[in-house]
């Protein structure tokens, strides 16, 4: 098994060949989601628990549909219906749900580390699926691939990531993601939302949009965290969409060609306007789609079909 | 693992394309033509033998017959029990099965598994009016039910022997040999 152990927990313990045997398994499962039939039988009797403590859709249900497409058994697990708001602890959660017994975990939650902690205390596979602000490793894969796809290479691009790069788990798992595979990344955002030491890794850093845009062939804009613009770090929405916003006129001067990505779920008018996030440049849905063949690709390679 | 010394050289390159010759012939005469006709080669030495199929039906036919190609991993019965030796490879089959007589091919028929996984497989992709199954060697051994309709040359072999079926699309000559553990009797 060429991971670093039975977990994914973090782009940083991935070799360029381990991003892409699970990239290279991910074009057999998008093979399969282009069938009638978009299941194969592969993970039949295992059982894969998602343990989301803190609110998910789409990563909840990619990894749902992902389990069931492999014919595994997903259970669904959620802070406000557990029984960690009767005062678990997550070890003693993560324990009890093993016990049923599940042979893969994926978790999702606000603080940075609770992944590593998880997979230190079960037998279980350990999926990190986000941890607070720390990495979200199967999204920086479904870009790595979405990229790849469109432009059939990562080697020699360049990629740049725009918006709250300070709060973005995104963010860092993308910027180790692209740096792995040979791309050169660009962060872009307002000084208060750029944490310090991003040159140590590796990536290039400027405040001015215009600059970040230049060079790129692919632009990923993040999500503008609603929930963070009380706290002082923009002076507001409109402010950080009149001078981050990726707008048809910014696009327009950009490279011929540039692709855009979002993570999702995007907030319309702030970070993204709507005629780019809809236009033929945007590469969102394509994500999505991407991001289930993935997620596939992951679960199987944990579940035991890393080549040897 | 154990070293293994050829034990026999059972086809040589001669042999190998006589006995594809007669299949590619039988095939078309079973199936009365070949316009219904798709192969599927199992992934890795089926699918050139696969290719080789076809392009003698197409010198003796005049017709392109469709081919596939098929990664059966997925839908084998001892996922996790052993070691995967080879990467995962996307399926690739033509446009549509449905009412079509397909020929899987493969090199060697062993336990008959990886047959089983393949008509798994191939069903997920729709209904064929028939599943033909052509092979360059059948060593014998059968878990399962599962036979040849097509069969290059039937080799009996002991269990621990291993047949191994090298074909020049893979650098080497072809030729076709039976392995045994070093220091077997």
């Amino acid at each position: 098994m060429s991971f670093h152990g039975p977990h994914l927990l973090g782009i940083r313990d991935l070799s360029k060949t381990d991003i892409g045997e699970i990239l290279d398994a991910a074009e057999s499962f998008r093979a399969v989601l282009d069938r009638d039939i978009k299941k194969v039988p592969t993970l039949r009797g295992k059982t894969i628990v998602n343990l989301f403590f803190e609110p998910s859709t789409r990563t909840r249900t990619s990894f749902e549909l992902a389990g069931k497409r492999l014919s595994a058994d997903v259970v669904n697990f959620s802070q406000s219906t557990s029984s960690v708001v009767k005062g678990e602890t997550l070890i003693d959660t993560a324990r009890t749900i093993e016990a049923m017994p599940a042979e893969i975990l994926v978790i999702r939650h606000p603080h940075s580390g609770a992944a590593e902690l998880l997979a230190r205390h079960v037998s279980a596979s350990v999926i990190n699926a986000g941890d607070g602000m720390h990495e979200h490793p199967t999204q920086a894969l479904l870009d790595l691939y979405t990229v790849r796809e469109a432009l059939r290479r990562v080697e020699g691009l360049r990629i740049a990531i725009v918006g709250d790069v300070l709060h973005s788990r995104v963010a860092r798992s993308d910027i180790l993601a692209f740096k792995t595979m040979g791309a050169s990344v660009v962060v872009c955002g307002p000084p208060t939302l750029l944490p310090p030491g991003l040159a140590e890794w590796g990536a290039d850093v400027t405040v001015r949009i215009e600059e970040a845009l230049r060079d790129a062939d692919v632009v990923i804009a993040l999500r503008m965290q609603m929930e963070r613009q009380n706290a002082g770090f923009v002076p507001s929405l409109n402010e950080y969409a009149v001078l981050y916003g990726l707008t048809r006129e910014r696009i327009d001067r950009a490279r011929p060609g540039l692709l855009v990505m979002h993570p999702g779920p995007i907030n319309r008018g702030v970070e993204i306007a709507p005629e780019v996030a809809d236009s033929a440049a945007s590469l969102i849905l394509n994500q999505v789609a991407n991001g289930m063949a993935v997620r596939m690709a992951v679960l199987y390679l944990v579940a035991g079909g890393a080549s040897a | 693992m154990n070293e293994r010394r050829v034990k026999a050289e059972i086809m040589d390159e001669t042999a190998i394309d006589r006995a594809l010759s007669r299949i590619a012939h039988e095939i078309v005469e079973r199936n009365k033509g070949t316009h219904t006709l798709v192969l599927v080669g199992i992934r890795t030495g089926g699918v050139h033998l696969a290719g080789r199929l076809a392009e003698k039906i197409r010198k003796h036919e005049g017709a392109d017959v469709p081919l596939g190609e098929m990664d059966v991993t997925l839908y084998r019965d001892d996922f996790g029990r052993r070691a995967i030796s080879s990467k995962l490879k996307p399926t690739i089959l033509p446009e549509s099965i449905e009412e079509h007589d397909v020929v899987l091919v493969d090199d060697v028929l062993f336990t008959g598994r990886t047959i089983r996984a393949a008509l798994d497989h191939l069903i997920d992709y729709g209904r064929p009016r028939s599943i033909q199954l052509a092979v360059l060697i059948d060593r014998g051994h059968r878990d399962l039910p599962i036979r040849a309709d097509y069969v290059g040359k039937n080799v009996p072999t002991a269990l621990k022997e291993r047949v191994e079926v090298k074909l020049r699309e893979e650098g080497g000559d072809d030729r076709v040999v039976i392995l045994e553990e070093e220091g077997a009797s």
